[in-house]
């Protein structure tokens, strides 16, 4: 019902004529929802450098309240590019930095409360700030020409995959998060943050945990990339194959104890750099291979 | 009507002097003494303050002798290393005073109890009318604010609380921790004690003599691993507290890297309060151990208390707000209480007549 009312309004500004009689919206609207979401994440970046700096930082609750906003704007904007296409809006790679902006703000959403790792906002916040921001302002919004025709299983596909990544994202915040905790420990240097820091042990339970989900995912992802009918590129099957056999390597690693939970944490970074990288190549060969 | 505090602190005065004063007068003693309206005793290690209410300004110098044990006559002004603050001076010290922004380890909690039991004592001898209630209720609300508010009592200042603040930043919850204590000295019970109240079931003790290892485990529970057979205790433990007398090290890199092997996921926390050091430095090289010598963990307590120290401006501005606002609210209501005693008739209580 309401999202109706949110349809039936940006509508209405679409037909609003411009100040040349044109009754084209130079700019889409939905992208303004997008735009008013990165606000939200930046004004969260914004309090947390402003603690930091002042040394009184305390996870509060201005940093949940403002991503919990911008993620209601990026559901917005996610819905309306949806219903124009009328499929999951993951068409060019300005929708993929978008839709991958909201599984990690979902991820956090979830996992931040559950967890009670209230400071992880702080570090949630830049990183979803960096994806939109980058999505916004690089020339990346490229609309095909003509309609793609819709695949539910290339959609599934892409939408796990693209969530798998937000819960990788978590999973490598929270690596820095221990990082930097196990970091004071060890110099013996306690800067503000450190009180307000969940405990090492729980830190890496996080971590394990997100890993298991972001895997168990991924893995579903994959498989039902195979289901789609459609020749991928070989690249891109490499690729994503080697980024699953990494982290399986570090969950078996994790497993049988193979590896410190600091190098598990740095892994996590690493892993996800990885995720990052192969996702800008897919959609990269994506286009050039005009693959929806 | 008046509302002031005079009182002397570790910062005016030494103990030699404080202890003049402390522990002669209750506040019921020094109402009646010195004809207060409402009077309040804040007795401490580190200050003696009278919080009072009267109808005429009453002197320093008679607070004073109510307070001090032998009054000497021939000494004719005791109020030297007393400070006197009146009305929103008074509010704002009382309210530095609770959040403890005044004590001698800025920041720490135990004043908050010791306002409170003062207030207490005074309000069951009947020494507290509604003025110092609502101020003192005010000020426990302020000190529990500036500490949700700011971090002005975060971090731990004393060796046992650094060691638990220190274990709980790495293992969370302590009831699972299993604990070794090498050497049963005095600082490493003092510190065992601390680690125990914070959840610690599994506690092991090691000496060189086992009747000393015997009495700390029957003091704080726990079992005794007899002095050879500590070593291979590292594969099990989480924490290892060491405080022993020996000149050489005992726990060295190339003892423990082969047993952190086996437990390549758990941390393990040593605390090593000897001197000279029982465990070599280099350990704190290997992955997973944090070793923290008595060195560290002062330099701990001091990062803490300069944490607190850069609290103080926050914490003042939470005080600055309620000191305006609660004076304004007691001096309407002290007007309100003039009009009233001029016009109550004769044996009304002006005070329960004030809306305070």
């Amino acid at each position: 019902m309401q999202l109706s009312l949110v349809s039936s309004w940006v509508e209405t500004i679409r037909k609003l004529p411009s100040s040349d009689g044109n009754l084209q919206c130079p700019v889409p609207v939905e992208r303004y929802f997008l735009i008013i979401s990165t606000v939200c994440f930046f004004a969260a970046v914004v309090h947390t450098v402003i603690e930091l700096r002042a040394k009184v930082f305390r996870p509060m609750r201005f940093n949940f309240f403002a991503i919990g906003v911008g993620y209601v704007f990026q559901t917005a904007f996610l819905w309306i590019r949806g219903q124009e296409l009328g499929r999951c809006p993951i068409t060019n790679l300005f929708e993929v930095f978008a839709f991958l902006a909201w599984s990690v703000a979902l991820v956090y959403m979830l996992v931040g409360s559950a967890y009670r790792l209230s400071l992880m906002g702080a570090f949630t916040a830049p990183l979803v700030l960096l994806l939109q921001g980058f999505a916004l302002i690089a020339p990346i919004d490229i609309r095909h020409s003509g309609t793609v025709p819709a695949n539910s299983w290339l959609e599934f596909h892409a939408s796990m995959s693209l969530v798998a990544y937000g819960v990788f994202a978590l999973a490598c915040i929270a690596g820095v998060m221990y990082l930097l905790q196990e970091r004071q420990l060890k110099t013996h240097h306690l800067h503000s943050i450190f009180y307000h820091l969940p405990p090492l042990t729980n830190l890496f339970a996080v971590i394990t945990r997100l890993l298991w989900w972001g895997f168990a995912l991924y893995t579903v992802g994959i498989v039902s990339g195979f289901f789609t009918g459609r020749p991928l590129p070989r690249i891109q099957v490499v690729a994503a194959i080697a980024l699953w056999l990494l982290y399986a390597a570090i969950l078996q690693a994790r497993h049988l104890k193979w590896l410190a939970p600091k190098r598990v944490a740095a892994l996590c970074i690493i892993g996800f750099s990885a995720a990052l990288a192969l996702l800008w190549g897919i959609t990269f060969t994506a286009e050039l291979h005009h693959v929806p | 009507m008046n509302l002031f505090c005079i009182g002397l602190s570790h910062q005016t005065a030494n103990v030699a002097t404080r202890e003049q004063f402390a522990g002669n007068a209750t506040a019921e003693s020094i109402a009646r003494d010195a004809g207060c309206a409402e009077a309040l005793l804040l007795t401490t290690c580190n200050r003696v303050e009278v919080y009072a209410v009267s109808d005429t300004r009453i002197s320093t110098e008679e607070i004073a002798r109510c307070l001090i044990a032998k009054p000497d006559r021939n000494q004719d002004n005791y109020a030297p290393p007393f400070y006197r603050y009146e009305d929103s001076k008074c509010v704002q010290h009382l309210f530095r005073v609770a959040s403890g922004l005044d004590s001698m380890v800025v920041g720490e909690s135990e004043i908050f109890g010791q306002a409170k039991k003062a207030y207490e004592s005074a309000r069951t001898s009947g020494a507290v009318g509604p003025y110092l209630h609502r101020l003192f209720q005010r000020a426990f609300r302020v000190a529990k604010q500036v500490r949700t508010h700011t971090d002005i009592a975060r971090g731990a200042v004393s060796v046992g609380s650094v060691a638990v603040e220190l274990a709980q930043r790495i293992f969370g919850k302590l009831s699972e921790c299993k604990v070794l204590v090498l050497g049963a000295g005095e600082t490493s019970e003092r510190t065992t004690r601390a680690l125990v109240s914070r959840g610690v079931t599994d506690l092991r003790v090691s000496n060189r003599s086992s009747d000393r290892a015997r009495d700390l485990t029957q003091g704080v529970g726990g079992r005794d691993v007899p002095f050879d057979d500590w070593v291979a205790q590292c594969r099990e433990i989480d924490i290892l507290l060491t405080s022993t007398a020996s000149e050489t090290p005992l726990l060295t890199s190339e003892v423990l890297a082969p047993m952190l092997r086996e437990r390549l996921d758990r941390p393990l926390f040593i605390i090593d309060i000897a001197v000279p050091r029982d465990v070599d430095p280099s350990v704190n090289e290997l992955e997973g151990v944090y070793l923290y010598d008595i060195d560290s963990i002062r330099s701990v307590a001091e990062q803490s208390l300069a944490l607190r120290r850069q609290q103080i401006a926050a914490a003042e501005a939470i005080i600055a707000g309620h000191v305006a606002d609660f004076f304004d609210s007691i001096s309407r209501g002290l007007n309100r209480l003039s009009h009233a005693t001029e016009h109550s008739a004769i044996g009304e209580n002006p005070l329960r007549a004030s809306e305070l």
